[in-house]
């Protein structure tokens, strides 16, 4: 290791701290929401450590609580994991310094703040090396496993998750992540379109399928909503998804 | 009916392997086109929006009074404050909501 990768692994663990104090507290609520959902702690850690990626793993946990079938589950992790592709896409092309293994590695972790994270600091003209983005994204993967294993631990004494609102908070977390996307072209219409329809989807054909159809109404709407001559869209951090 | 146990280890490994592919696809995949269409863009770019919206309005809208209200509170202080400033506004006033509906 050169000096400069010494400086520069450095310089991403201390980039990062914002960002673990920012999602320290949902780690920790997606460990503990996952035990009352029915998962293990093993699984809470399991899901944590593979899948990678918050908002997802709250989609997850949902569903499992639910009369769900497993291939949509996995279907709708992937739809909200989707947006990733966007990510890889763009941070590809930074990336063209590290070897195969290295990318492969790279790509894991990356999620929405390592990608913001990374973005801001190819604008600011400075190189993306392997040990500023490892300096980054160990500390944060680090700190996620562990937190899910904390709020698994300690959810398994919260007993009546009613009693404290704790069912709530899940839909009220949505509500939070959906209200970070606002500054999105056509996000009203969508919004009220995927709304609307999951509404009248879940009192007509019933859950699990309001998910799916209210999602796919809302996509559908921006596809057609979109001008074919318009600028591309900027792919921006999603807040609240460590 | 909950999802079994076993069941539950194979969705996150499915998840798991799905959403890798998406963080190591894109790059693949995008990156051999010159151009995507600004169609296919704008349906990604709405994606989460779309999906997590479907998550919480059935809840806010069919489940009663307490839900509907809180739901409405937590949207207004989203409005000026962050996620922990929403998580604790569901949390105290679903409870004291559905102890006054209750």
């Amino acid at each position: 290791m050169t000096d400069a990768d010494r400086a520069d692994f450095l310089q991403g663990m201390k980039d990062c701290v914002p960002i673990i104090l920012g999602s320290v507290a949902f780690g920790i609520l997606f460990g503990a929401l996952a035990v009352e959902n029915g998962m293990s702690l093993y699984q809470a850690v399991l899901m944590s450590a593979t899948i990678y990626a918050g908002a997802s793993q709250m989609v997850g946990i949902e569903l499992f609580g639910s009369n769900v079938a497993p291939w949509l589950i996995v279907l709708s992790i992937f739809a909200v994991n989707f947006r990733h592709v966007l990510y890889s896409a763009t941070i590809g092309p930074r990336l063209k310094s590290f070897s195969f293994a290295k990318k492969a590695l790279a790509f894991f972790l990356l999620v929405d703040p390592q990608f913001a994270e990374s973005e801001r600091r190819a604008e600011r003209g400075k190189p993306i090396s392997f040990a500023w983005y490892l300096g980054m994204a160990i500390p944060i993967y680090c700190c996620w496993v562990t937190e899910a294993a904390i709020g698994a631990y300690f959810g398994k004494f919260i007993g009546d998750p009613t009693a404290y609102g704790l069912d709530f908070l899940l839909p009220a977390y949505f509500l939070g992540l959906v209200m970070g996307f606002r500054r999105r072209r056509n996000w009203l219409p969508v919004v009220l379109t995927s709304g609307a329809i999951s509404v009248i989807a879940y009192k007509t054909v019933g859950s699990p399928w309001h998910v799916s159809i209210g999602a796919i109404a809302g996509v559908l709407l921006a596809a057609i909503m979109a001008k074919p001559a318009s600028p591309e869209p900027v792919v921006d951090y999603e807040a609240g998804d460590a | 009916m909950d999802t079994a146990s076993s069941e539950i280890t194979w969705i996150i490994i499915a998840g798991a392997i799905l959403t890798y592919m998406a963080r190591f696809g894109g790059h693949v995949v995008l990156s051999r086109f010159k151009t995507v269409p600004p169609r296919v863009l704008a349906a990604l770019d709405a994606v989460p929006a779309a999906v997590m919206t479907t998550l919480f309005a059935p809840v806010a809208l069919t489940n009663g009074w307490p839900e509907a209200i809180a739901m409405g509170l937590v949207l207004l202080v989203g409005l000026r404050f962050n996620m922990t400033a929403m998580l604790i506004t569901a949390c105290v006033s679903i409870v004291a909501l559905r102890h006054l509906f209750g």
